[in-house]
């Protein structure tokens, strides 16, 4: 017996596939599935978050439904999968935050972006807000730096260690796997294979979004993303870097490492995350998880929001419309990290924790 | 339909996709009827893994080389001979080449994952299994240009002298019912579904049968060409039979309802009487019998029985194991007489003879002193608790199949050939399988024999 529902339909589906296997070359989750005779939660867990939703396997089913077998592994474990999210959300009491998550995502963003206009206007007098300011030092006129940075880096800090806990509780729940954390070589392939998205790509056939043609761009789409994410977070590191090491200030020129970062990623976070929303608009719904559409589609357009306004606000530095641009762009990166935890991008987190488990478990197999 | 097609495909499986597709590549127009719905497509192909062909040196996909010969040599082995030789080595060679083409169409093999999947050496192996297949060959023939129908079910045949000229639709296309076309492949399966037909060779014994595969093949097609004067061959009692699990559908249950655990204990029918040397012979060959020795049992019901120190020996199964912690509470369960299973097991136990278990080779742990004896790896069934898979015949295929050429060209009785009708698939494996199975070889048939219809179909309806 399990703890839910779902985690009851994972462990009849992994009963219907591990006495098949037909789907062993598709992906991470069949071999990793075909290491056990049994399943506990924890297991259904970790396969549940290596499952990258490619769709491959629903689509070469002969049992899916209509048949009476109504096999449909991409479905329940997505649900499985935004079950478990709630479940290692830190602290509990926020756990209920996936439930509407789209709603909760989005309040908050609100709040935080009016917080920061309101907090710039009521700190300076309008002439501040609205005023054109250049040169080193410019965004300070509304935020002293240090101010800016403990705020920020609060809140980043909040969202690591809120993750973090978040992680501790799929590790203890997956039953703590011996030697995992000390295998290097695991490690560096869990990298490489979330690096370059080893599992999304049906088994190299391509995946399946729409409809049984496996003409799926998500892939693309997520590299954009991701990528241009690291690249936005490595200026905001370098610009950190250039204020306290070399006592250099912000706004850099447009040549200037930081900024050359910020744009590149800024397009990436603008090009991914409106195509995997038109992905998402496209998808066939017997392969998702309905009820959670607004988890992935908040976190998305605020990946969406947090480039628009930060490309916005490179465009516009120099005019009037500076102050405002910088409230709703630091309001939407401050709503961003700390709804982090509690929302869409832990999948990246847990899945990379079971991608570690699973090269080990297959390095673990090879010695044998 | 309006339009004359050049080829008409019945059937939508493997041979008829691969007839569909070669003979458009040859310049033909095609039309597929397939009588299932689109889910359904496909016949038993849906449930194939993996495919039987020559290679002369190992690939990525196979561990090493499969000669011609020694293919020949297992089929020689399986059938007793019962196949035809010109046909059957025709075949094998064309096997080869078969290999490159199919992966042309765009059909993946599947890789070796670096030590967590087993190759083999003989077959290869669909990625993602025969339904991906399909789908492959599905979208392959869609973008050639080959108009496709679902739910297409064929009432009756025209044929004329050993021609043909029509198709008959159940349900009309564009107001009409009448499909002409220059040319026919027949790649429309067995008749392993068709109850009524499988009861004229078994008797009510069929009714305890379950299909494995599609509930689709009817034979009707198969049918309507033998009374139309196409000359028959393979021996309609014969049919592809393994034990599968009791619990199981009686349509479409596929491969995940297989038993493979013959070996690890006894099997007794339903008056817990055992009845045949469960250590005869290795895997593939037990495979192949079990399936009718159980259809020759009273209600054709029997059980496998084994205990708790062997659970993980074998695949994990569908449905559970029927367990009990006493013998007498299993047979409880099972509905059997608890004096006469709980005779059966200590005597079974008592003529265990010490040995070296393992099952991988005939080892020898047998059985002294009982009727029937286990004659490998028997070893006691003590150890609680005590458990048990139901099982019935589970009916793979059937044999009797429309006699062709090495064209795939239909012969009429008497041996002529046919003018334009051409088969391929289980509705033709016959020529090829008089008798036995060995693991791929129904995908070889429908591959190789597909590809060369088509091709012959599409020359044929341009001359």
């Amino acid at each position: 017996m399990h703890g839910t529902r779902i985690l009851q339909e994972a462990d009849r589906l992994m009963t219907v596939c591990n006495s098949c296997r037909y789907c062993e070359g598709l992906c991470a989750v069949f071999p990793a599935m075909e290491m056990r005779r049994a399943f506990s939660d924890g297991d259904l867990n970790y396969l549940a978050n290596l499952c990258h939703a490619c769709g491959a396997c629903y689509t070469d089913c002969q049992f899916s439904p209509p048949h009476e077998f109504n096999v449909n592994v991409p479905k329940t474990l997505a649900i499985a999968r935004a079950e478990s999210y709630a479940a290692y959300a830190w602290p509990r009491a926020l756990a209920g935050a996936f439930a509407r998550n789209g709603l909760v995502i989005s309040l908050i963003a609100a709040l935080s972006v009016a917080t920061f206009i309101f907090g710039f206007a009521a700190a300076n007098d309008p002439g501040v807000l609205y005023g054109i300011h250049t040169g080193p030092g410019a965004f300070y006129q509304l935020m002293p730096h240090n101010a800016m940075a403990l705020l920020f880096g609060l809140a980043f800090l909040y969202a690591i260690l809120a993750l973090a806990m978040g992680v501790r509780a799929f590790w203890r729940d997956i039953g703590e796997p011996v030697g995992m954390t000390t295998d290097r070589k695991a490690l560096l392939q869990a990298i490489r294979d979330a690096g370059e998205l080893r599992y999304l790509d049906g088994g190299g056939v391509g995946c399946f979004n729409e409809d049984d043609r496996p003409t799926d761009r998500r892939k693309l789409y997520h590299h954009f993303t991701f990528y241009g994410f690291a690249l936005c977070f490595a200026a905001t590191c370098v610009g950190t870097l250039y204020h306290y090491l070399l006592a250099r200030e912000a706004p850099y020129a447009w040549w200037d490492l930081p900024v050359v970062l910020g744009t590149l990623g800024g397009l990436g976070l603008v090009v991914g995350p409106i195509g995997l929303l038109s992905q998402k608009w496209k998808r066939d719904r017997v392969l998702v998880d309905e009820q959670r559409m607004g988890m992935d589609t908040a976190f998305i357009m605020m990946l969406l929001l947090t480039s628009i306004t930060g490309l916005a606000l490179l465009l516009w530095r120099e005019t009037g419309a500076m102050g405002p641009l910088l409230a709703l762009h630091l309001g939407v990166v401050f709503a961003l990290f700390i709804t982090m935890p509690y929302g869409k991008f832990v999948h990246g987190i847990y899945r990379f924790v079971a991608l570690v488990r699973y090269a080990r478990e297959r390095r673990m197999m090879e010695h044998s | 339909m309006t339009r004359r097609f050049d080829v008409l495909v019945i059937g939508g499986g493997n041979a008829a996709l691969c007839a569909a597709i070669s003979a458009r590549r040859a310049g033909a127009s095609v039309l597929v009827l397939e009588g299932a719905p689109k889910f359904y497509r496909g016949g038993n192909t849906r449930h194939t893994r993996n495919m039987r062909c020559a290679h002369d040196a190992a690939t990525e996909i196979l561990t090493g080389p499969y000669t011609e010969e020694e293919f020949w040599k297992d089929l020689l082995l399986v059938t007793g001979g019962q196949t035809d030789e010109e046909l059957a080595r025709f075949m094998i060679h064309e096997s080869k080449d078969i290999l490159n083409w199919i992966v042309e169409q765009g059909v993946r093999w599947q890789p070796s994952l670096g030590g967590t999947l087993s190759l083999g050496r003989t077959n290869s192996f669909f990625l993602g299994g025969g339904r991906a297949m399909l789908n492959a060959l599905y979208r392959t023939a869609e973008q050639l240009g080959v108009d496709i129908l679902y739910n297409a079910e064929v009432t009756d045949l025209r044929i004329e002298d050993g021609m043909f000229l029509s198709a008959q639709l159940k349900q009309p296309v564009n107001g009409k019912t009448e499909v002409r076309a220059s040319t026919l492949v027949a790649a429309a399966g067995g008749f392993e579904a068709n109850i009524e037909w499988l009861k004229e060779h078994w008797g009510e014994a069929a009714d305890n049968f379950l299909i494995r595969g599609t509930p689709y093949n009817r034979g009707s097609i198969l049918k309507m060409l033998l009374a139309r004067g196409v000359q028959e061959i393979g021996d309609p009692t014969q049919c592809h039979a393994v034990a599968i699990d009791a619990r199981a559908p009686k349509f479409d249950g596929g491969i995940i309802t297989r038993h493979d655990s013959v070996v690890f204990g006894i099997v007794v029918n339903k008056h817990a009487q055992r009845f045949y040397d469960e250590g005869e012979d290795i895997w593939p060959k037990r495979y192949a019998i079990w399936g009718r020795l159980v259809a020759a049992q009273p209600e054709q019901i029997a059980y496998i029985i084994f205990d708790s120190t062997v659970v993980t020996s074998f695949m994990p199964t569908l449905f559970p194991p029927i367990a009990g912690q006493t013998v007498a509470e299993l047979a409880g369960k099972l509905e059997l007489d608890p004096a006469a299973l709980e005779k059966t097991i200590t005597e079974f136990n008592a003529a265990v003879q010490p040995g070296t278990f393992d099952h991988t080779i005939l080892d020898d742990c047998r059985t002294e002193g009982i009727t029937p004896p286990k004659t490998h790896w028997a070893r006691k069934i003590e150890t609680p608790p005590y458990l048990a898979y139901p099982v019935r015949p589970g009916i793979t295929f059937t044999y009797l199949g429309t006699r062709v050429n090495k064209q795939a060209r239909m012969l009429m009785k008497g041996g002529k050939p046919s003018a334009n009708m051409f088969a391929a698939g289980e509705i033709m494996a016959g020529n090829v399988l008089g008798k036995g199975y060995a693991a791929g070889i129904g995908m070889t048939i429908g591959s190789v024999f597909g590809r060369v219809a088509g091709r012959e179909a599409a020359k044929n309806a341009r001359n």
